[in-house]
């Protein structure tokens, strides 16, 4: 908090600062990190969001379905304003409404409870759906990564979001090539058999990313496959 | 007309009288909701997730997101076992409202085997804290239960059945259906377990209470009903699903509590309801046999 009362924000470059603040979830260090750049594009670049006003009706979603490794999550959450950065330093203590996956009754900003793989696109597509039966603006999106995509529910959420024709729903998957089985044909063509949309760029390079999110036809899903670096 | 009947006439007057309902189904009703007009009269509500009951209530949560009322239907064991970390992680973990309706009970699909038979729903939905599970015994409650439902924001599970008692009891909570004596023993019977409890227990002197809501359930109600010190809990699901209920609300008062309800074990028969219900001991006659062995005075 600055001295006019504001939440303090922060720059790309202060990311990784902020970062090291969360201690004691070490192993999904990696995780994290992958998804950072896609993160920092979508809350600096693309969703239409107010952190001044968390639950404004018109805001876009952002689902974070690969909950494991919210640290770069809730480190763009506290860059932009959301949060104070200091409440980065409880990151998974008792009292602390950071856990090591993320508390939509407890974080603002945050708009599903994830941690348990697979749960984020389904809801998605029930949310986009109903967005767009009242003639919303908003858009939803929802982030994945390439393991958590071995969770059949994702299938399901792909075979309908296709059938139904939900532009407003974008699904990006982060590919660290971490699932155990590989992906024949790459992770798009699962979602363009089922009639979505798709670009591939490099999880890195932040004008690749706003152009693959935004460059879409109207009324069709889309999917973006950023790759990162392998563990 | 039975329940699932009333529940296709009353959701499809719902789809009609509020914008906010939405009705989300796995195939299953799928050609009731057409035959209704409501598919016609509401495509944008009424959404066929076809065979994905985990789609299904993910689907109906992110509706609710959304700021939509869904009603998410199937066979019990489709609806309830099959898509169950989604009802935890989807709605519960959330914080998202939503109505859960079933159709099969725990054997009406007596035919059709294990895979379409769901006796441990109610114990299953029972470790969610936050579900209100309604057991209709008459198709008259499933209209109330639903409309109550939708007009309400938080987590409801109707349980259908093709079993039903002779007429509605509409009145919230715990009602005396035939009062004994002082000391009478009492018999609390849920959902359509009333009529075969009525019947085997005609000519003797017990206090019948019915209820049709298992969650939360009615516990000062009871206390201030119980009379003697025996009590008999029927249940159309899992025995015993809600003895600890039915033990924390008699706690001030020493009792021995007998719980009848579907058996644990499978049950590998085909045939019919009637025979299910018979082989569990849930007919007027196996009623009347377990009472027997347990109330002195009858035996």
């Amino acid at each position: 908090m600055n001295t006019s009362g504001q939440i303090e924000t922060y720059g790309y470059h202060d990311l990784s600062a902020l970062m090291t603040r969360m201690t004691g979830d070490e192993k999904h260090s990696f995780s994290a990190t992958s998804t950072l750049d896609v993160l920092w594009v979508l809350y600096d670049r693309v969703l239409q969001v107010d952190p001044a006003d968390p639950d404004w009706a018109d805001r876009d979603r952002f689902i974070l379905s690969k909950g494991h490794g919210p640290m770069a999550y809730y480190a763009v959450l506290a860059a932009k304003g959301f949060i104070t950065a200091d409440v980065l330093d409880g990151f998974g203590q008792h009292d602390s409404i950071l856990g090591q996956h993320p508390d939509r009754t407890l974080v603002p900003g945050v708009e599903i409870s994830s941690g348990s793989l697979g749960h984020g696109l389904p809801i998605a597509t029930g949310l986009a759906h109903g967005l767009r039966i009242k003639e919303s603006g908003s858009r939803v999106f929802c982030l994945l990564g390439d393991a958590e995509f071995d969770e059949g529910s994702n299938n399901e959420a792909i075979e309908i979001a296709g059938r139904l024709g939900l532009g407003n729903l974008t699904a990006i998957v982060i590919d660290n090539q971490s699932t155990s089985h590989g992906w024949p044909g790459g992770i798009a063509s699962r979602f363009e058999v089922e009639g979505w949309t798709s670009a591939s760029v490099d999880g890195r390079d932040h004008e690749e990313i706003e152009m693959g999110l935004l460059d879409r036809k109207p009324g069709i899903p889309h999917a973006l496959v950023a790759k990162v670096e392998s563990k | 007309m039975n329940m699932r009947e009333r529940f296709i006439d009353v959701t499809t007057a719902l789809l009609d009288e509020n914008e906010r309902v939405a009705l989300i189904l796995a195939d299953i009703s799928n050609a009731n909701f057409r035959d209704s007009g409501a598919r016609e009269r509401h495509p944008d509500r009424v959404v066929n997730m076809g065979i994905r009951e985990q789609q299904m209530i993910g689907f109906a949560a992110g509706m609710a997101a959304a700021g939509f009322r869904p009603i998410a239907h199937s066979y019990t064991p489709f609806l309830i076992e099959r898509p169950f970390e989604q009802i935890k992680i989807d709605f519960s973990h959330q914080d998202l409202g939503g109505i859960l309706v079933s159709i099969g009970a725990s054997y009406d699909a007596s035919a059709s085997g294990r895979t379409h038979q769901s006796p441990g729903d109610v114990a299953l939905m029972s470790t969610l804290p936050d579900w209100q599970i309604g057991v209709p015994g008459h198709a008259d409650e499933v209209e109330s239960m639903l409309r109550d439902a939708v007009a309400g924001t938080g987590r409801h599970y109707i349980r259908l059945s093709d079993e039903t008692n002779e007429s509605a009891i509409t009145t919230p909570g715990i009602s005396v259906v035939r009062s004994g004596s002082p000391g009478s023993p009492t018999i609390l019977a849920v959902g359509p377990t009333l009529a075969p409890a009525l019947e085997a227990t005609s000519d003797i002197d017990v206090t019948v209470l019915y209820t049709n809501q298992a969650r939360p359930f009615a516990r000062k109600g009871l206390a201030a009903m119980v009379g003697g010190q025996e009590m008999v809990l029927i249940e159309p699901y899992l025995a015993g699903t809600l003895a600890a209920e039915v033990s924390a609300a008699v706690i001030a008062t020493p009792h021995r509590l007998l719980s009848l309800g579907v058996g644990h074990d499978e049950f590998r028969k085909y045939g019919t309801g009637q025979e299910h219900r018979a082989g569990h001991g849930l007919d007027a006659a196996g009623i009347r046999r377990s009472l027997e062995s347990f109330i002195e005075v009858l035996a």
